[in-house]
């Protein structure tokens, strides 16, 4: 039997099945069977290189596989939906972490030999996938940091930080270049090491520097990297089942990124390069907005929910914070029961992850037809009676719109201010991330409900 | 206790509307003020004294009694003959007063003393609009008009055919799409008339056209009749004579003309004349809402109803009043939105703020002095001006994009070159298969639905976990240190694979309708 093409007609099958996997996901109902089929094909891609490829150490690979599942199945059981981007973050890490440890076996193993350019190619490809490798590890543990709270989402400006990263480039390059060279002699351990320790020095100043707002293109940006790591291990180990997957995660995460700096109206070198604004830091200029606001209590909001026709939901980064989405969608049960058209808006940014909020959602039971993307119901705000805005700032400010020198001028908003009453829930008047003033809340026909999102909801639930 | 409202019985004979409902009286109360009703204001619209005493209002005795201890007096009309008298300095006025056409009861006020609001000069502004009582009025009118126009009309308003024959459709000709005229619109339709509109701006086209009627364009050049606030302005004399043949065709045609044409501080345009009344059909309707104005119809007598060359000429001023229950409905609801606005701390304080744009319009003289007519209004000229500031900026932003990708392209293309130049097959054959992933990836990712962007990064997350096969070919290896590692590496990259799979299967479970 021919146990080599076996194994390659597996990796063709799992390709295919990763392929359906990532199609499935193209909408609701068929999105459970693409997740089976990433599952089967991982399975088969496994299977196939344990009984074709392997020859030795059975034990210490199942009992790793075994350790290492029981540890993947534990976590999916016990995270929270709100922690859903810190345990994606996490999860990066460790396929950086991947790379950069098959990279390095796979410099130490000098069973294959190889001569010349291919040599050199080979040298380069190694040396690729360790540094995106090592990017991806430690900008995904600051990542995780940041989003879990354990460091401050501030983005970090060191002086000159545009310098400092042009230096590291400048000195990988060069490690490459004496790598490259040694690695041809049967050295080159020193270069290599040192270029890891800059690739992780890199990966957390990178996302360091990158404020909360931007989390979500930085999130989806790790998740590119990882993959890239995983397309230049298999241009390492000339693997095709690699590399075809390393390209297709890498490329999925690439269009996110691009989908999200869209949404914010931000170019994806700006959020890179860190921070928000050009004047470095939180941008105060242009933030001051005069003129009065009108608190409203919750046993009015519930009054002005109850008599409107058509309601509209826009959640933001405040309600995973409250935990407030069950409550949101008893209160929706409440108003459909009463015959009121209650549909969610769903801003691209809401949250720190693409897609967020309509985990959030989903969790707390709500119907996916109700939940809308911000091109679909934007439109209809002339229409709504009552919007709720729900811990969202920045994508409900109409300067975005109005104020061509503000910082967030060109993003995309949801139009709130054009239907007939917005309710805005707050804990305080504080800016949001980008630090902009928000004339939203002074608007005549909106009202603040200040307070928890939690405690202000169940308040206007009971009202209910 | 807050300041009292005092609500009067309208003096003026004929009007039947109150300026306070009980269900609006009830909401000022919620505003910290007390509230005194005369008997009997509201017994022509249908609202007992009965129906105020039960919300907590006082019933006064006289007019005399709420003008001696109100601070507040509320009123549907301006206060004529003995009211004047009664007026006392520092007390607050809220009425409609028209102080362009009543120069002189506008000073009797200021000399009075009075703190005078005039219902009628709240500005044109959006957020105005919920105590712009000039539209709620002018709503009911319109709607009234077609009522009246019916009473006096002999046939059905919708066609239809019967075992006793075809009933045409009657045909309704609005003039003037304002507030009124779109309520008449609005009215006639639904009552299955067809109903053509005309009016002097040609932007109410679509309004008219979205509540299905008819817009009549006049094939003329460009000239727009919007004028400040939104009202109509006077048109040149081209444009009248244009104008005037149109209306001279359809007076042949249609059965029923509604005439709202009004221009601000102007005698109504006299629209419909003698002749084409004349051409009219027998039994045709004309109902005319700028009467008080002198009339759009020539022909028309104020508050009358006259029937000439078989034509019905209705020419009632008092349209809202003879809707008395709605009119006194809406008005007092204005009179509510602009008290809360007074009112910013609801302890029934009165704080008349000159800094806020609808009340300054509206404050015709305060404390002895006159301060009609307010400054101009802002919003007309704003959106003209800021459009030729933005144009220049777009110019090169497009200009950029468009070499942007040819460049992208060039780079890529020589860079592709150069590593088809120097790469062995078996690499070229590897970077197909990359490039084509790659671009299978972009494809596919696009058709991903924007709310499941999450379980595809975490099934990604997990798919890139393949990276355990590059861990399971090293785990063979002799060398144990080799060994150690790649065991380590499968252990990581199973919790991905896992987790990965597993928290994406339990999202979407969540996931349904």
């Amino acid at each position: 039997m021919n146990s080599a093409g076996i194994v390659t007609v597996s990796y063709i099958a799992a390709t295919i099945l990763f392929i359906l996997a990532l199609g499935g996901l193209s909408n609701q109902e068929t999105a459970r069977r693409g997740n089976w089929y990433g599952i089967i094909g991982m399975a088969i891609a496994v299977l196939a290189t344990i009984l074709g490829v392997v020859t030795q150490h059975y034990t210490l690979l199942l009992v790793a596989l075994l350790i290492g599942g029981s540890i993947g199945l534990m976590l999916a059981r016990r995270v929270q939906m709100t922690q859903m981007p810190e345990l994606v973050a996490i999860l990066h890490s460790l396929v950086g972490l991947a790379a950069v440890l098959v990279g390095f076996a796979n410099f130490m193993d000098h069973s294959t030999a190889l001569t010349g350019v291919e040599l050199t190619i080979h040298s380069i490809e190694t040396y690729l996938g360790v540094l995106i490798g090592a990017v991806t590890f430690s900008g995904s543990i600051i990542a995780f940091g940041k989003l879990s709270g354990r460091i401050s989402g501030k983005p970090l400006m060191l002086p000159a930080r545009h310098f400092l990263n042009l230096g590291l480039l400048l000195v990988a390059i060069w490690c490459g270049r004496e790598f490259a060279q040694q690695a041809a002699v049967g050295g080159g351990m020193v270069p290599l090491v040192i270029m890891t320790v800059i690739a992780l020095i890199f990966g957390i100043h990178m996302v360091m520097a990158i404020g909360g707002a931007d989390m979500p293109v930085v999130v989806s940006m790790l998740n590119s990297y990882s993959g890239w790591a995983a397309a230049a291990t298999g241009f390492m180990l000339s693997n095709d089942l690699l590399i075809v997957t390393g390209a297709l995660v890498g490329s999925s995460g690439a269009i996110l990124s691009y989908i999200m700096c869209r949404a914010m109206n931000r170019k994806f070198l700006a959020v890179i390069a860190g921070g928000f604004g050009t004047g470095g830091g939180t941008t105060v200029s242009g933030g001051e907005v005069e003129g009065e606001v009108v608190p409203i209590q919750p046993e009015e909001t519930a009054e002005l929910l109850a008599n409107a026709k058509e309601v509209m939901i826009v959640p933001g980064y405040g309600m995973a914070v409250a935990q407030a989405q069950h409550t949101v969608y008893e209160i929706t049960k409440a108003l459909r029961g009463k015959g009121i058209n209650v549909r969610f808006g769903i801003h691209p940014v809401a949250g720190r992850m693409p897609g967020h909020m309509n985990v959030l959602l989903a969790e707390a039971r709500v119907p996916y037809d109700i939940v809308f993307e911000m091109d679909e119901v934007n439109e209809d705000f002339p229409n709504i009676d009552v919007s709720v805005v729900i811990g969202a700032n920045d994508i409900v400010n109409p300067d975005a719109q109005e104020k061509p020198d503000s910082p967030i001028a060109g993003m995309p908003v949801l139009e709130v201010w054009k239907g007939g009453t917005t309710i805005v829930l707050k804990r305080s008047m504080a800016t949001g991330y980008a630090g902009v003033g928000n004339p939203l809340f002074y608007k005549d026909n909106t009202r603040m409900l200040f307070g928890d999102a939690k405690d202000s909801l169940d308040a206007v639930l009971k009202a209910l | 206790m807050g300041l009292t409202i005092g609500i009067v019985r309208e003096s003026h004979p004929g009007e039947r509307r109150v300026a306070t409902t009980p269900e609006v009286a009830s909401q000022l109360m919620k505003l910290g003020y007390g509230v005194v009703v005369q008997s009997g204001a509201g017994a022509e619209a249908s609202f007992s004294d009965d129906a105020y005493r039960a919300t907590g209002c006082e019933i006064a005795a006289s007019a005399r009694d709420i003008y001696d201890h109100c601070d507040i007096v509320f009123k549907v009309r301006a206060p004529e003959g003995d009211e004047l008298g009664m007026l006392r300095s520092g007390q607050t006025l809220i009425s409609f007063i028209w102080p362009a056409q009543n120069p002189d009861l506008l000073k009797t006020l200021t000399e009075a003393g009075v703190t005078a609001l005039a219902m009628d000069s709240v500005p044109r502004i959006s957020r105005a609009q919920k105590m712009d009582a000039l539209s709620s009025m002018a709503n009911i009118a319109g709607y009234r008009a077609v009522v009246e126009a019916a009473q006096h009309f002999g046939r059905f308003f919708t066609g239809q055919i019967t075992a006793a024959g075809k009933v045409p459709p009657a045909k309704v000709l609005v003039i003037g799409a304002g507030v009124a005229g779109l309520a008449a619109i609005g009215a006639a339709k639904s009552m299955g008339a067809i109903v053509r509109a005309f009016d002097t701006r040609p932007e109410v086209k679509e309004q008219v056209e979205s509540m299905d009627a008819e817009f009549l364009m006049l094939d003329f050049k460009d000239e727009d009749g919007a004028g400040e606030g939104g009202y109509a302005k006077v048109m040149s004399k081209e444009f009248i004579a244009a104008e005037m043949a149109l209306f001279a065709e359809q007076a042949k045609d249609v059965d029923i003309i509604i005439t709202t044409a009004l221009i601000p501080g102007k005698p109504a345009p006299r629209l419909i004349t003698a002749e084409m009344v004349e051409s009219m059909k027998d039994g045709s309707v004309i109902v005319d809402l700028a009467a008080e104005q002198g009339g759009n119809c020539e022909l028309t007598e104020p508050d009358q109803v006259v029937v000439k060359n078989g034509v019905s000429l209705i020419g009632y001023t008092d349209l809202p009043s003879r809707l008395a229950a709605q009119s006194s409905q809406l008005y007092g609801t204005n009179l509510r939105h602009l008290l809360t606005d007074m009112t910013p701390e609801k302890d029934g304080e009165l704080v008349v703020d000159m800094e806020d744009e609808a009340i300054r319009g509206a404050t015709i003289c305060i404390g002895g002095e006159t301060t009609w007519p307010p400054p101009a209004p802002k919003l007309s000229a704003a959106p003209k001006a800021a459009k030729p500031a933005a144009a220049p900026v777009a110019i090169p932003e497009t200009k950029k994009s468009a070499a942007g990708p040819v460049m992208a392209m060039a780079l890529g293309g020589l860079a592709l070159f150069g590593l088809g130049a120097v790469a062995p097959p078996s690499f070229m054959a590897h970077f197909t298969v990359f490039v084509l992933a790659c671009f299978v990836g972009y494809m596919v990712i696009w058709n991903v639905t924007p709310a499941l962007h999450t379980p595809l990064m975490s099934v990604t997350n997990a798919i890139s976990s393949i990276i355990v096969i590059g861990a399971m070919l090293q785990i063979s290896s002799a060398d144990s240190l080799i060994m150690w590692i790649a065991g380590f590496t499968v252990m990581i990259t199973s919790i991905n694979i896992a987790g990965g799979f597993a928290v994406t299967r339990r999202m979407l479970e969540m996931f349904r309708k």
